[in-house]
Protein backbone atom coordinates (compact mmCIF):
# COMPACT_ATOMS: atom_id res chain seq x y z
CA UNK A 1 0.00 0.00 0.00
CA UNK A 2 1.34 3.31 -0.83
CA UNK A 3 2.09 5.23 2.10
CA UNK A 4 0.72 9.16 2.08
CA UNK A 5 3.66 11.69 2.84
CA UNK A 6 2.99 13.03 6.27
CA UNK A 7 1.92 16.45 7.15
CA UNK A 8 4.13 19.00 8.75
CA UNK A 9 1.52 20.19 11.71
CA UNK A 10 2.91 19.08 14.98
CA UNK A 11 -0.18 17.50 16.70
CA UNK A 12 2.24 15.76 20.00
CA UNK A 13 5.26 18.13 20.55
CA UNK A 14 7.78 17.16 23.54
CA UNK A 15 10.41 19.61 25.15
CA UNK A 16 12.82 18.72 27.60
CA UNK A 17 10.89 15.89 29.14
CA UNK A 18 12.69 14.73 32.47
CA UNK A 19 10.58 12.28 34.56
CA UNK A 20 12.23 9.67 37.06
CA UNK A 21 11.27 7.03 39.70
CA UNK A 22 12.69 7.77 43.10
CA UNK A 23 16.18 7.49 42.51
CA UNK A 24 16.43 6.64 38.95
CA UNK A 25 15.93 8.78 36.19
CA UNK A 26 14.34 7.02 33.48
CA UNK A 27 13.62 10.38 31.01
CA UNK A 28 16.96 12.78 31.48
CA UNK A 29 15.68 14.88 28.06
CA UNK A 30 13.59 14.08 25.55
CA UNK A 31 11.95 16.55 23.38
CA UNK A 32 10.16 15.17 20.22
CA UNK A 33 7.45 16.18 17.52
CA UNK A 34 5.08 13.76 16.37
CA UNK A 35 3.47 15.17 13.01
CA UNK A 36 0.27 14.83 11.53
CA UNK A 37 -0.45 11.45 10.00
CA UNK A 38 2.85 10.21 10.99
CA UNK A 39 3.77 6.69 12.18
CA UNK A 40 6.52 7.82 14.63
CA UNK A 41 8.63 4.42 16.01
CA UNK A 42 10.53 5.29 18.97
CA UNK A 43 13.53 2.46 19.83
CA UNK A 44 15.68 1.81 22.53
CA UNK A 45 16.84 -0.91 24.88
CA UNK A 46 14.27 -2.34 27.96
CA UNK A 47 14.34 0.59 30.85
CA UNK A 48 15.12 3.50 28.61
CA UNK A 49 11.77 4.98 29.04
CA UNK A 50 9.86 4.33 26.18
CA UNK A 51 6.48 3.06 27.95
CA UNK A 52 7.02 6.02 30.55
CA UNK A 53 7.03 8.76 27.41
CA UNK A 54 3.95 7.69 26.02
CA UNK A 55 2.10 7.15 29.47
CA UNK A 56 3.51 10.67 30.49
CA UNK A 57 1.42 11.75 26.80
CA UNK A 58 -1.59 11.27 28.07
CA UNK A 59 -0.97 11.51 31.66
CA UNK A 60 -1.07 8.49 33.48
CA UNK A 61 2.16 9.22 34.39
CA UNK A 62 3.08 13.34 35.67
CA UNK A 63 5.93 14.33 33.85
CA UNK A 64 9.24 15.98 36.71
CA UNK A 65 10.00 18.91 33.91
CA UNK A 66 9.60 19.73 30.29
CA UNK A 67 6.62 20.56 28.33
CA UNK A 68 4.16 18.23 26.42
CA UNK A 69 2.09 19.59 24.43
CA UNK A 70 -0.85 17.52 22.33
CA UNK A 71 -2.86 19.15 20.17
CA UNK A 72 -1.22 22.61 20.96
CA UNK A 73 -2.57 22.01 24.79
CA UNK A 74 0.16 22.49 27.45
CA UNK A 75 -1.06 18.66 28.90
CA UNK A 76 0.46 18.94 32.40
CA UNK A 77 -1.90 22.48 33.08
CA UNK A 78 -4.69 20.66 31.72
CA UNK A 79 -7.41 20.35 34.92
CA UNK A 80 -9.52 17.33 34.95
CA UNK A 81 -12.47 17.84 32.31
CA UNK A 82 -9.76 19.30 29.78
CA UNK A 83 -7.33 15.93 30.04
CA UNK A 84 -10.53 13.80 29.32
CA UNK A 85 -11.78 15.69 26.46
CA UNK A 86 -7.92 15.74 25.14
CA UNK A 87 -8.06 11.82 26.15
CA UNK A 88 -10.53 11.23 24.02
CA UNK A 89 -9.03 11.78 20.95
CA UNK A 90 -6.63 9.21 22.15
CA UNK A 91 -5.93 6.32 21.17
CA UNK A 92 -3.78 3.64 23.76
CA UNK A 93 -2.68 0.25 22.90
CA UNK A 94 -1.20 -1.24 26.08
CA UNK A 95 1.34 -4.05 26.03
CA UNK A 96 -0.80 -6.59 27.61
CA UNK A 97 -3.60 -5.48 25.67
CA UNK A 98 -5.50 -4.62 29.00
CA UNK A 99 -8.52 -6.01 28.08
CA UNK A 100 -11.16 -6.07 30.74
CA UNK A 101 -11.37 -9.76 31.87
CA UNK A 102 -14.92 -9.79 33.06
CA UNK A 103 -16.50 -8.15 30.03
CA UNK A 104 -17.32 -10.07 26.80
CA UNK A 105 -15.32 -8.70 23.17
CA UNK A 106 -18.61 -7.08 22.63
CA UNK A 107 -18.27 -5.43 26.00
CA UNK A 108 -14.95 -4.54 26.05
CA UNK A 109 -15.24 -2.67 22.53
CA UNK A 110 -18.43 -0.98 23.70
CA UNK A 111 -16.60 0.27 27.18
CA UNK A 112 -15.01 2.85 25.74
CA UNK A 113 -17.84 3.74 22.60
CA UNK A 114 -21.03 4.32 25.60
CA UNK A 115 -18.20 6.64 27.05
CA UNK A 116 -16.50 8.59 24.97
CA UNK A 117 -19.06 9.25 21.76
CA UNK A 118 -22.32 9.13 23.73
CA UNK A 119 -25.35 10.18 22.12
CA UNK A 120 -24.98 6.58 20.04
CA UNK A 121 -27.88 4.62 19.26
CA UNK A 122 -27.93 0.92 19.94
CA UNK A 123 -27.85 0.31 15.91
CA UNK A 124 -24.78 2.53 15.74
CA UNK A 125 -23.07 0.88 18.77
CA UNK A 126 -23.96 -2.21 17.04
CA UNK A 127 -22.73 -1.51 13.71
CA UNK A 128 -19.03 0.18 14.63
CA UNK A 129 -18.12 -2.95 17.41
CA UNK A 130 -18.99 -5.23 14.21
CA UNK A 131 -16.28 -2.88 11.94
CA UNK A 132 -13.92 -2.09 14.22
CA UNK A 133 -14.00 -6.34 14.62
CA UNK A 134 -13.62 -6.65 11.24
CA UNK A 135 -10.95 -4.23 10.84
CA UNK A 136 -9.11 -6.12 12.78
CA UNK A 137 -10.05 -10.02 11.33
CA UNK A 138 -11.95 -11.02 14.25
CA UNK A 139 -15.88 -10.64 14.10
CA UNK A 140 -16.53 -14.45 15.13
CA UNK A 141 -14.98 -13.32 18.82
CA UNK A 142 -17.76 -11.67 19.53
CA UNK A 143 -19.27 -12.64 22.60
CA UNK A 144 -15.61 -14.49 23.36
CA UNK A 145 -14.33 -13.75 26.78
CA UNK A 146 -10.67 -12.30 27.08
CA UNK A 147 -9.56 -14.97 28.62
CA UNK A 148 -10.52 -17.31 25.67
CA UNK A 149 -8.33 -15.36 23.72
CA UNK A 150 -5.03 -16.37 22.48
CA UNK A 151 -2.00 -13.48 22.63
CA UNK A 152 -2.46 -12.23 19.18
CA UNK A 153 -6.52 -12.09 19.58
CA UNK A 154 -6.16 -10.31 22.65
CA UNK A 155 -4.04 -7.36 20.98
CA UNK A 156 -6.27 -7.39 17.81
CA UNK A 157 -8.71 -6.92 20.18
CA UNK A 158 -7.28 -4.29 21.80
CA UNK A 159 -6.33 -2.58 18.59
CA UNK A 160 -10.24 -2.70 18.01
CA UNK A 161 -11.18 -0.82 21.00
CA UNK A 162 -8.41 1.31 20.56
CA UNK A 163 -9.85 2.70 17.01
CA UNK A 164 -13.50 1.91 17.88
CA UNK A 165 -13.83 5.91 18.87
CA UNK A 166 -11.79 7.01 15.72
CA UNK A 167 -8.62 8.79 17.74
CA UNK A 168 -6.68 11.19 16.13
CA UNK A 169 -3.66 9.54 17.89
CA UNK A 170 -3.14 6.07 18.63
CA UNK A 171 -0.08 4.96 21.02
CA UNK A 172 1.22 1.91 20.49
CA UNK A 173 3.16 0.22 23.65
CA UNK A 174 4.79 -2.57 22.01
CA UNK A 175 2.23 -4.08 19.76
CA UNK A 176 3.83 -7.37 18.30
CA UNK A 177 5.76 -7.93 21.58
CA UNK A 178 5.39 -12.27 22.16
CA UNK A 179 3.88 -12.97 19.23
CA UNK A 180 4.52 -15.45 16.18
CA UNK A 181 6.35 -13.44 13.40
CA UNK A 182 3.35 -14.37 11.27
CA UNK A 183 1.46 -12.80 13.80
CA UNK A 184 3.30 -9.92 14.22
CA UNK A 185 3.46 -9.24 10.57
CA UNK A 186 -0.12 -9.01 10.16
CA UNK A 187 -0.63 -6.64 13.20
CA UNK A 188 2.27 -4.33 11.71
CA UNK A 189 0.41 -4.46 8.40
CA UNK A 190 -2.69 -3.40 10.25
CA UNK A 191 -0.99 -0.21 12.08
CA UNK A 192 -0.19 0.88 8.14
CA UNK A 193 -3.96 0.02 7.74
CA UNK A 194 -5.18 1.78 10.77
CA UNK A 195 -2.76 5.13 9.88
CA UNK A 196 -4.26 5.32 5.55
CA UNK A 197 -7.71 4.46 6.78
CA UNK A 198 -8.67 6.42 9.74
CA UNK A 199 -5.71 9.40 9.23
CA UNK A 200 -4.38 8.76 12.60
CA UNK A 201 -0.57 10.07 13.51
CA UNK A 202 0.88 7.21 15.58
CA UNK A 203 3.60 6.92 18.17
CA UNK A 204 5.11 2.90 18.12
CA UNK A 205 7.41 1.92 20.69
CA UNK A 206 8.70 -1.56 20.18
CA UNK A 207 12.13 -4.16 19.90
CA UNK A 208 10.55 -5.59 16.56
CA UNK A 209 12.65 -4.90 14.02
CA UNK A 210 10.34 -6.16 10.84
CA UNK A 211 7.60 -4.04 12.52
CA UNK A 212 9.52 -1.07 12.48
CA UNK A 213 10.60 -1.53 8.88
CA UNK A 214 6.73 -2.09 7.84
CA UNK A 215 5.67 0.78 9.84
CA UNK A 216 8.23 3.42 10.18
CA UNK A 217 7.57 6.62 8.85
CA UNK A 218 10.55 8.64 10.97
CA UNK A 219 12.58 6.52 14.13
CA UNK A 220 13.47 8.21 17.26
CA UNK A 221 16.73 6.61 19.17
CA UNK A 222 16.33 6.73 23.10
CA UNK A 223 19.63 6.27 24.68
CA UNK A 224 20.07 6.55 29.12
CA UNK A 225 16.91 8.59 29.16
CA UNK A 226 17.71 11.24 26.00
CA UNK A 227 17.27 11.23 22.26
CA UNK A 228 20.13 9.60 20.70
CA UNK A 229 19.67 9.83 16.49
CA UNK A 230 16.22 10.57 14.42
CA UNK A 231 15.90 9.99 11.56
CA UNK A 232 14.47 7.22 8.60
CA UNK A 233 14.53 3.18 8.61
CA UNK A 234 17.03 3.67 5.59
CA UNK A 235 19.20 6.44 7.96
CA UNK A 236 19.76 4.05 11.00
CA UNK A 237 21.15 1.21 8.66
CA UNK A 238 24.34 0.94 7.55
CA UNK A 239 25.96 3.07 9.71
CA UNK A 240 29.19 2.45 11.55
CA UNK A 241 27.60 3.39 15.51
CA UNK A 242 27.48 -0.23 17.34
CA UNK A 243 24.80 0.87 19.50
CA UNK A 244 22.49 1.58 16.51
CA UNK A 245 23.95 -1.36 14.76
CA UNK A 246 23.04 -3.60 17.45
CA UNK A 247 19.64 -3.37 17.05
CA UNK A 248 19.60 -3.46 12.76
CA UNK A 249 22.11 -5.96 12.15
CA UNK A 250 21.55 -9.99 13.41
CA UNK A 251 22.87 -10.80 16.57
CA UNK A 252 25.09 -13.65 18.00
CA UNK A 253 26.17 -14.30 14.13
CA UNK A 254 28.94 -16.81 15.95
CA UNK A 255 26.27 -18.66 18.24
CA UNK A 256 24.12 -19.25 14.91
CA UNK A 257 23.53 -23.20 14.35
CA UNK A 258 23.25 -22.50 10.97
CA UNK B 1 17.51 3.90 51.46
CA UNK B 2 17.89 7.25 49.95
CA UNK B 3 15.13 7.99 52.69
CA UNK B 4 17.19 6.92 55.33
CA UNK B 5 19.96 9.29 53.58
CA UNK B 6 17.74 12.27 53.23
CA UNK B 7 16.84 11.92 57.05
CA UNK B 8 20.53 11.60 57.94
CA UNK B 9 21.87 14.65 55.91
CA UNK B 10 18.66 16.41 57.65
CA UNK B 11 19.79 15.74 61.28
CA UNK B 12 22.89 16.83 60.58
CA UNK B 13 22.28 19.94 58.86
CA UNK B 14 20.55 20.46 62.20
CA UNK B 15 23.48 19.30 64.43
CA UNK B 16 20.75 16.58 65.81
CA UNK B 17 22.57 13.65 66.72
CA UNK B 18 20.54 10.41 65.85
CA UNK B 19 20.97 6.86 66.31
CA UNK B 20 20.78 4.80 63.26
CA UNK B 21 17.86 3.24 65.44
CA UNK B 22 16.00 6.17 65.60
CA UNK B 23 17.02 6.80 61.68
CA UNK B 24 15.02 3.86 61.09
CA UNK B 25 12.25 5.06 63.01
CA UNK B 26 12.14 8.08 61.80
CA UNK B 27 11.79 6.79 58.08
CA UNK B 28 9.30 4.59 59.46
CA UNK B 29 7.31 6.60 61.06
CA UNK B 30 7.31 8.94 58.32
CA UNK B 31 6.11 6.16 55.56
CA UNK B 32 3.16 5.48 57.95
CA UNK B 33 2.25 8.94 58.26
CA UNK B 34 2.64 9.14 53.83
CA UNK B 35 0.27 6.34 53.82
CA UNK B 36 -2.36 7.55 56.32
CA UNK B 37 -2.34 10.35 54.07
CA UNK B 38 -3.07 7.99 50.92
CA UNK B 39 -5.85 6.14 52.76
CA UNK B 40 -7.83 9.51 53.44
CA UNK B 41 -7.29 10.99 50.20
CA UNK B 42 -8.39 7.73 48.82
CA UNK B 43 -11.59 7.95 51.37
CA UNK B 44 -11.89 11.44 50.17
CA UNK B 45 -12.68 10.49 46.65
CA UNK B 46 -14.43 7.70 46.93
CA UNK B 47 -16.81 9.67 48.99
CA UNK B 48 -16.52 12.45 46.91
CA UNK B 49 -17.08 10.73 43.54
CA UNK B 50 -20.32 8.86 45.72
CA UNK B 51 -22.17 11.73 45.38
CA UNK B 52 -21.07 13.17 41.87
CA UNK B 53 -23.00 13.08 38.77
CA UNK B 54 -23.27 10.22 36.43
CA UNK B 55 -24.00 6.86 38.51
CA UNK B 56 -23.10 3.51 37.27
CA UNK B 57 -26.45 2.02 38.25
CA UNK B 58 -25.73 -1.80 36.38
CA UNK B 59 -22.29 -2.10 38.05
CA UNK B 60 -23.86 -1.91 41.15
CA UNK B 61 -26.63 -3.52 40.36
CA UNK B 62 -23.81 -6.43 39.31
CA UNK B 63 -21.91 -6.15 42.58
CA UNK B 64 -24.63 -6.47 44.49
CA UNK B 65 -25.44 -9.85 43.31
CA UNK B 66 -21.79 -10.37 43.66
CA UNK B 67 -21.20 -10.07 47.42
CA UNK B 68 -25.02 -10.21 48.33
CA UNK B 69 -26.23 -13.54 46.28
CA UNK B 70 -22.91 -15.40 45.54
CA UNK B 71 -22.47 -14.99 49.96
CA UNK B 72 -25.82 -16.41 50.63
CA UNK B 73 -24.61 -20.55 50.80
CA UNK B 74 -21.28 -19.54 52.79
CA UNK B 75 -24.00 -16.85 55.23
CA UNK B 76 -26.29 -19.98 55.45
CA UNK B 77 -24.02 -22.68 56.53
CA UNK B 78 -22.44 -20.30 59.20
CA UNK B 79 -25.88 -18.70 60.43
CA UNK B 80 -27.01 -22.35 61.15
CA UNK B 81 -23.82 -23.67 63.17
CA UNK B 82 -23.12 -20.41 64.63
CA UNK B 83 -27.29 -20.77 66.70
CA UNK B 84 -26.37 -24.36 67.00
CA UNK B 85 -23.24 -24.10 68.83
CA UNK B 86 -24.67 -20.83 70.99
CA UNK B 87 -27.22 -23.30 71.99
CA UNK B 88 -25.70 -26.72 72.47
CA UNK B 89 -22.88 -24.57 74.40
CA UNK B 90 -25.51 -22.18 76.71
CA UNK B 91 -28.19 -24.81 77.26
CA UNK B 92 -25.87 -26.66 80.47
CA UNK B 93 -25.40 -23.85 82.47
CA UNK B 94 -29.05 -22.68 81.82
CA UNK B 95 -30.24 -26.15 82.82
CA UNK B 96 -27.89 -25.98 85.92
CA UNK B 97 -29.84 -22.47 87.30
CA UNK B 98 -33.45 -24.09 86.36
CA UNK B 99 -33.31 -21.37 83.19
CA UNK B 100 -33.99 -23.58 80.16
CA UNK B 101 -37.20 -20.96 79.26
CA UNK B 102 -34.55 -18.48 78.98
CA UNK B 103 -32.25 -19.94 76.37
CA UNK B 104 -34.26 -18.76 73.31
CA UNK B 105 -34.19 -15.30 73.97
CA UNK B 106 -30.53 -15.55 75.03
CA UNK B 107 -29.34 -17.22 72.06
CA UNK B 108 -31.47 -14.88 70.08
CA UNK B 109 -30.31 -11.68 71.54
CA UNK B 110 -26.54 -12.82 71.41
CA UNK B 111 -27.25 -13.57 67.95
CA UNK B 112 -28.76 -10.27 66.84
CA UNK B 113 -26.62 -7.84 69.04
CA UNK B 114 -23.07 -9.46 68.25
CA UNK B 115 -22.57 -12.69 67.12
CA UNK B 116 -24.66 -12.47 63.64
CA UNK B 117 -23.15 -8.95 62.71
CA UNK B 118 -19.70 -10.18 63.68
CA UNK B 119 -19.51 -13.28 62.23
CA UNK B 120 -21.13 -12.54 58.86
CA UNK B 121 -18.90 -9.00 58.64
CA UNK B 122 -15.55 -11.70 59.62
CA UNK B 123 -16.53 -14.49 56.87
CA UNK B 124 -17.39 -11.70 54.51
CA UNK B 125 -14.04 -9.78 54.91
CA UNK B 126 -12.34 -13.13 53.86
CA UNK B 127 -14.41 -13.94 51.13
CA UNK B 128 -15.64 -10.04 49.54
CA UNK B 129 -12.07 -8.11 50.92
CA UNK B 130 -9.71 -10.64 49.71
CA UNK B 131 -11.72 -10.82 46.09
CA UNK B 132 -12.05 -7.25 45.92
CA UNK B 133 -8.05 -6.92 46.75
CA UNK B 134 -7.29 -9.52 44.16
CA UNK B 135 -9.55 -8.18 41.13
CA UNK B 136 -8.32 -4.75 41.61
CA UNK B 137 -5.08 -5.94 42.01
CA UNK B 138 -5.24 -7.55 38.92
CA UNK B 139 -6.59 -4.76 37.15
CA UNK B 140 -3.72 -2.26 38.38
CA UNK B 141 -0.74 -5.28 37.45
CA UNK B 142 -2.67 -5.89 33.94
CA UNK B 143 -2.55 -1.99 32.99
CA UNK B 144 -6.83 -2.24 32.71
CA UNK B 145 -7.27 0.64 35.02
CA UNK B 146 -4.82 2.66 33.39
CA UNK B 147 -6.58 1.41 30.14
CA UNK B 148 -10.36 3.10 31.72
CA UNK B 149 -8.56 6.38 32.85
CA UNK B 150 -7.56 6.58 29.17
CA UNK B 151 -11.15 5.66 27.84
CA UNK B 152 -12.17 9.16 29.91
CA UNK B 153 -13.68 6.90 33.04
CA UNK B 154 -12.81 7.70 36.33
CA UNK B 155 -11.75 4.32 37.70
CA UNK B 156 -12.65 5.46 41.12
CA UNK B 157 -16.36 6.16 39.80
CA UNK B 158 -16.93 2.73 37.88
CA UNK B 159 -14.75 0.50 40.05
CA UNK B 160 -15.06 1.63 43.70
CA UNK B 161 -17.97 3.56 44.46
CA UNK B 162 -20.28 0.49 43.57
CA UNK B 163 -18.32 -1.84 45.47
CA UNK B 164 -18.28 0.52 48.68
CA UNK B 165 -21.95 1.02 48.19
CA UNK B 166 -22.95 -2.62 47.57
CA UNK B 167 -21.19 -3.78 50.30
CA UNK B 168 -22.24 -1.36 52.80
CA UNK B 169 -26.30 -2.26 51.43
CA UNK B 170 -25.35 -5.92 51.37
CA UNK B 171 -23.56 -6.80 54.54
CA UNK B 172 -26.55 -5.28 56.94
CA UNK B 173 -29.12 -7.53 54.64
CA UNK B 174 -26.87 -10.82 54.80
CA UNK B 175 -26.59 -10.53 58.79
CA UNK B 176 -30.27 -10.63 58.86
CA UNK B 177 -29.96 -13.40 57.27
CA UNK B 178 -28.03 -14.66 58.85
CA UNK B 179 -29.57 -13.85 62.33
CA UNK B 180 -32.92 -15.64 60.81
CA UNK B 181 -30.61 -18.79 60.23
CA UNK B 182 -29.00 -18.93 63.54
CA UNK B 183 -32.31 -18.97 65.14
CA UNK B 184 -33.92 -21.92 63.60
CA UNK B 185 -30.34 -23.82 64.09
CA UNK B 186 -30.99 -22.56 67.71
CA UNK B 187 -34.57 -24.12 67.72
CA UNK B 188 -33.06 -27.22 65.92
CA UNK B 189 -30.72 -27.54 68.70
CA UNK B 190 -32.97 -27.03 71.39
CA UNK B 191 -35.05 -30.17 69.90
CA UNK B 192 -31.80 -32.12 70.13
CA UNK B 193 -31.78 -32.44 73.87
CA UNK B 194 -35.53 -31.43 74.45
CA UNK B 195 -38.99 -30.72 72.66
CA UNK B 196 -39.91 -27.20 71.90
CA UNK B 197 -42.50 -25.98 68.83
CA UNK B 198 -41.17 -23.73 66.34
CA UNK B 199 -43.87 -20.83 67.44
CA UNK B 200 -42.56 -21.73 71.24
CA UNK B 201 -38.84 -20.72 70.77
CA UNK B 202 -39.82 -18.10 68.65
CA UNK B 203 -42.19 -16.60 71.14
CA UNK B 204 -40.06 -17.05 73.61
CA UNK B 205 -37.10 -15.70 71.74
CA UNK B 206 -38.69 -12.52 70.95
CA UNK B 207 -40.23 -11.98 74.25
CA UNK B 208 -37.06 -9.97 75.48
CA UNK B 209 -35.66 -8.86 72.02
CA UNK B 210 -36.19 -4.93 71.81
CA UNK B 211 -35.98 -2.68 68.72
CA UNK B 212 -33.26 -1.19 70.60
CA UNK B 213 -31.43 -4.34 69.89
CA UNK B 214 -31.78 -4.77 65.89
CA UNK B 215 -30.87 -1.35 65.28
CA UNK B 216 -27.65 -0.41 66.47
CA UNK B 217 -26.46 -3.85 65.37
CA UNK B 218 -27.83 -2.87 61.80
CA UNK B 219 -26.38 0.36 61.98
CA UNK B 220 -22.75 -1.34 62.73
CA UNK B 221 -23.01 -3.88 59.88
CA UNK B 222 -23.01 -0.95 57.37
CA UNK B 223 -19.91 0.10 58.62
CA UNK B 224 -18.78 -3.55 58.75
CA UNK B 225 -19.56 -3.48 54.74
CA UNK B 226 -17.69 0.12 54.28
CA UNK B 227 -14.71 -0.61 55.95
CA UNK B 228 -14.38 -4.31 54.49
CA UNK B 229 -15.44 -2.86 50.46
CA UNK B 230 -13.18 0.52 50.93
CA UNK B 231 -9.99 -1.65 52.46
CA UNK B 232 -10.18 -4.24 49.86
CA UNK B 233 -10.27 -1.92 47.30
CA UNK B 234 -7.45 0.37 48.94
CA UNK B 235 -5.28 -2.55 48.91
CA UNK B 236 -6.06 -3.41 45.26
CA UNK B 237 -6.11 0.02 43.92
CA UNK B 238 -2.67 0.32 45.15
CA UNK B 239 -0.94 -2.58 44.00
CA UNK B 240 2.23 -1.98 42.53
CA UNK B 241 2.96 -3.58 39.65
CA UNK B 242 4.22 -7.44 39.39
CA UNK B 243 2.16 -10.50 40.15
CA UNK B 244 3.33 -10.92 43.47
CA UNK B 245 1.32 -7.78 44.57
CA UNK B 246 -1.54 -9.51 43.50
CA UNK B 247 -1.29 -11.65 46.66
CA UNK B 248 -0.08 -9.41 48.82
CA UNK B 249 -3.07 -6.98 48.28
CA UNK B 250 -5.50 -10.04 48.56
CA UNK B 251 -4.01 -10.97 51.75
CA UNK B 252 -3.89 -7.86 53.85
CA UNK B 253 -7.18 -6.81 52.49
CA UNK B 254 -7.95 -9.74 54.40
CA UNK B 255 -6.13 -9.03 57.43
CA UNK B 256 -6.76 -4.98 57.62
CA UNK B 257 -10.50 -5.62 57.26
CA UNK B 258 -10.85 -7.98 60.11
CA UNK B 259 -8.87 -6.12 62.12
CA UNK B 260 -10.91 -3.03 61.60
CA UNK B 261 -14.19 -5.04 61.97
CA UNK B 262 -13.28 -5.90 65.23
CA UNK B 263 -12.21 -2.38 65.87
CA UNK B 264 -15.35 -0.96 64.90
CA UNK B 265 -17.02 -3.21 66.91
CA UNK B 266 -15.41 -2.48 69.74
CA UNK B 267 -17.00 1.36 69.31
CA UNK B 268 -19.94 0.47 68.53
CA UNK B 269 -20.74 -1.66 71.76
CA UNK B 270 -19.25 1.80 73.24
CA UNK B 271 -21.66 3.66 72.03
CA UNK B 272 -24.43 1.08 72.45
CA UNK B 273 -23.78 1.23 76.10
CA UNK B 274 -24.32 4.90 76.14
CA UNK B 275 -27.84 4.69 74.44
Amino acid sequence: MKKETPNTESVVAIRNLKKGFGPKEVLKDVSLDLKKQENLVVLGKSGTGKSVLIKCIVRLLRADAGEISVFGEEINGLDKPALDDIRKRIGFLFQSAALYDSMTVRENLEFPLRRIRKGLSEQEIDQKVHDALENVGLVEAIDKMPSELSGGMRKRIGLARTIIVDPEIILYDEPTTGLDPVTSNEISILINEIQQKYKASSIIITHDMECVRTVADRIIMLKEGAVYKEGSFKEFQGGDDDYINSFFKPQNTELNKN
Amino acid sequence: MQQYKRVKNYARGRSIALTDTSVEHTVSFKKFLVNLADVFLFVTQVFRNTFARGFEFREFLKQCFQIGNKSLGLISITGIIIGLVLTIQSRPVLVDFGAVNMLPSMVTISLIREMGPVITALICAGKIGSSMGAELGSMRVTEQIDAMEVSSTNPIKFLVVPRVLACTLMIPLLTLYADALGIFGGWLAANIKGDISAVLFLTQAFRDVEFIDLIPAVIKSFFFGMVIALVGCYKGYHASAGTESVGVAANTAVVMASLLVIFVDLIAVQITDLL
